[in-house]
């Protein structure tokens, strides 16, 4: 048993008297983007990063939405709309929802543990970089890949580039060549991230920062870099033998020279599920932070918390081929990946029978990050109860490839993971400027973009159910599809008024935001210690934590939670 | 580095998963039993450095800087030979047999394997001679052998992986 009239030991930071004094000069700033290797301006770069990629995906979702609103529309040419499809799903998976992932992980993680820095600062500014150069390479295939008919453009092979669809007899022109190109440059970034965070966490923690005191945030965070460190190496393998294949003539994916377009599926795939867990994983950390403060109540069940995520992430390895159910696969296969898929449900589920304990009985605050935690949990079960029923393989069979499908990992990655960066961005944005984005507009924010996404996507399962395929140019009036696909449209609306609101609020918060001071939300985790914005060296002095809650043992002396732990 | 070897290794499973998949499935003649004969020389060579970087750090926990150049040297020089190898062995199959990546799947296959775990012997080598050079210099000394202990990691590594590489290429695809 600790002394018990120790307290937890914290240095005061010299803040600077106003936010806004010390931002410089737009020439001083640039500079300073480029040469920083600060995590802390890093990880901001990331979720900048991610927000400007998802203005421009978002966009051609709304091209794509456009398309489709009426049958037998024409707004774009069917080239076309093979190619906006393409860039919004890649872009969306790897350009916004990883640079949000290792965003956050970068800026929130060495605070919360109590670290100056990244374990290695360098390769931390390379990371960023090489994904930042991975997403403008794929852009550029819109400018550079010009030439014979149909051949220049974006990609037009889907986001998950099926062979031979992918090889260069189908796909002429360099097109794919950045697609693969640009992949394989924003795995290495996402690697070597991975690695350094790992390091991080495990070398760099305060003193009195055992594993089982890190913030679940940081605990969420270690099992996505698992899984970024043994997972992404199976994407870059194989864009590797893509470029094999379409540059120098190897025969890996060409049926014709007894090589199998099965296998890319297979490795995409070994890829692609975890990547799922890469992505939501984060979310789950930043709704487990939030959730307790808005809720006053420590956070329920926190070993399960930890256990589940850990099983969710061995589990994840070995669900890969419940997207390839009508691949047509061994009785044998199809019930192992059947029984694993169902299996990771109920970590999952436990996840969010704790987030609701936390919630139950607690005086809840109804803060905008607040909001976005509850809606993150209850599009999120939705999530996962259409994720079960397409993990029953002869439902599969039935709707794999339709709307069904579409609406099922929207409701995942917007519904969830762009729900909890929302509520993120809220939660964490005075610690990041000094200033409180402004409620009002947050809570036009929240309704708007929570009425456009169920608009959206709501109807997309029912469509889906109705028969209509996913990928599709247009289709013809008279099968049931018209109302869906035109609520659908209209829900692009409402998302693209949210949108611009909270850009306009990021802005306007900067400058007009209330001062938001150390500690905005009476939070426990250590990065409310420390000023907003935090100096470059993060703690005057290193912090020293005897519990799960520091900054709650500092408020409370008389009832510290380290006497019960 | 634990985690690198984690990362590393992913990705050679991918790759050993391809060859071992494609075993037999070339439609069109090379096949590796005609061409592969069992790296004796690369293998020796390259195992053995795996002790020789062993002694080397020996000597440099013991301070004996002298015996850490010579054996570092013998490790590098081993590295060295065993790429001259690969490059002879490649150009052999290249020039006398017809063996190029585009020939068939064992071809495709195979200069992927060997040449994704060549390039990292490579990348040892230049670790290596990078450590080489800053020692002669002076720059390392005794205090030093946790981070030399690091890059012997590596190289174990990749030795590691040229047993499976074996195992798999000269062995299993050429007996079946």
């Amino acid at each position: 048993m600790a002394n018990s009239t120790r307290t937890i030991d914290i240095g005061t930071a010299q803040a600077p008297a106003r936010p806004g004094e010390e931002r410089g000069t737009l020439t001083g700033w640039l500079q300073d983007l480029v040469f920083t290797v600060d995590h802390k301006k890093l990880g901001l770069m990331y979720i900048g990063t991610g927000w400007l990629f998802f203005v421009l995906a978002g966009s051609m979702a709304t091209f794509i939405r456009l398309q489709l609103a009426v049958p037998s529309n024409h707004v774009v040419t069917p080239q076309e709309f093979n190619g906006l499809i393409t860039m919004h799903g890649t872009v969306m998976i790897f350009f916004v929802a990883m640079p949000f992932a290792f965003g956050f992980a970068n800026y929130i993680v060495p605070l919360q543990i109590g670290a100056r820095d990244m374990a290695f600062p360098r390769l931390n500014a390379f990371s960023f970089w090489v994904t930042f150069l991975g997403g403008c390479l794929l852009f550029m295939s819109y400018f550079c890949a010009p030439g014979l008919y149909d051949a220049g453009g974006p990609p037009q092979v889907g986001w998950f580039a099926l062979a031979p669809l992918n090889s260069s007899a189908f796909s002429r022109g360099p097109s794919v060549d950045y697609w693969s190109l640009s992949l394989l440059v924003t795995g290495i970034g996402s690697i070597t991230g991975g690695v350094n965070v790992m390091v991080t966490i495990f070398c760099y923690r305060c003193k009195g920062m055992t594993l089982y005191r890190m913030p679940l945030f940081v605990w969420m965070i270690v099992v996505t870099m698992f899984l970024v460190i043994m997972f992404i190496p199976p994407l870059t393998a194989a864009q590797i033998m893509l470029m094999l294949e379409r540059l120098l003539g190897a025969t890996f994916f060409d049926t014709q020279a007894g090589g199998s377009a099965i296998l890319w599926q297979h490795f995409f795939w070994i890829f692609g599920h975890p990547e799922v867990y890469i992505l939501v994983l984060p979310a789950f950390g930043i709704v487990s932070e939030v959730v307790p403060v808005f809720s006053r109540k420590p956070i329920f069940g926190y070993p399960a918390m930890v256990a589940a995520s850990v099983v969710i992430g061995f589990i994840s390895a070995g669900v890969w081929a419940h997207h390839m159910f009508t691949v047509g696969m061994s009785p044998f296969s199809t019930t192992f990946f059947a029984f694993s898929t169902l299996l990771i449900a109920i970590p999952t589920g436990i996840k969010i029978f704790n987030w609701l304990a936390t919630m139950y009985g607690g005086k809840i605050r109804f803060e905008v990050p607040m909001l976005f935690c509850i809606g993150f949990l209850f599009q999120f079960l939705i999530a996962g109860l259409t994720g079960v029923m397409l993990g029953v393989a002869p439902f599969d069979w039935q709707l794999n490839d339709s709307y069904f499908v579409i609406a099922h990992f929207h409701y995942v990655i917007v519904g969830a993971i762009i729900f909890a960066v929302f509520a993120g961005t809220y939660y964490w944005y005075p610690k990041a400027f000094g200033r409180m984005l402004s409620k009002k507009l947050g809570l036009w924010h929240f309704w708007l973009f929570t009425i456009g996404f169920h608009l959206t996507f709501d109807p997309q399962h029912i469509s889906g159910i109705l028969g209509m395929p996913r990928r599709i140019y247009t289709y013809q009036p008279g099968r049931g599809w018209e109302i869906w696909n035109l609520i659908s449209t209209i829900g692009v609306i409402f998302q693209g008024a949210a949108a611009v609101i909270f850009v306009f609020n990021m802005f306007w918060s900067y400058w007009k935001g209330k001062q938001a001071g150390e500690d905005p939300w009476d939070a426990w985790t250590l990065e409310w210690v420390t000023s907003s914005p935090p100096p470059e060296y993060n703690f005057e002095k290193l912090p020293e934590v005897l519990s799960r809650r520091p900054l709650w043992d500092l408020k409370h002396p008389d009832d510290p939670d380290w006497k019960y732990e | 580095m634990i985690l690198v070897i984690m990362t590393e290794s992913a990705l050679f499973i991918i790759f050993v998963i391809a060859y071992l998949f494609y075993i037999g499935k070339s439609l069109t003649p090379p096949y590796p039993h005609q061409l592969l004969e069992f790296p004796w020389l690369g293998s020796i060579l390259l195992f053995g450095s795996s002790g020789t970087i062993m002694v080397a750090e020996y000597n440099l926990k013991k301070g004996l800087i002298g015996r850490f150049h010579l054996w570092w040297f013998i490790t590098l020089a081993c590295g060295i030979g065993f790429t001259t190898w690969t490059i002879t062995e490649w150009l052999k199959l290249i020039y006398r047999d017809g063996l190029t990546i585009s020939t068939n799947l064992f071809g495709s296959t195979f200069y992927s394997l060997v040449g994704l775990h060549a390039s990292h012997v490579v990348v040892g080598a230049i670790l290596l001679s990078a450590v080489l050079i800053a020692s002669l210099r002076g720059r390392i000394q005794h205090r030093h052998h946790e981070h030399i202990e690091i890059i012997s990691w590596y190289w174990h590594f990749v030795d590691c992986v040229w047993a499976v590489v074996v195992t798999v290429v000269y062995i299993i695809s050429v007996r079946s």
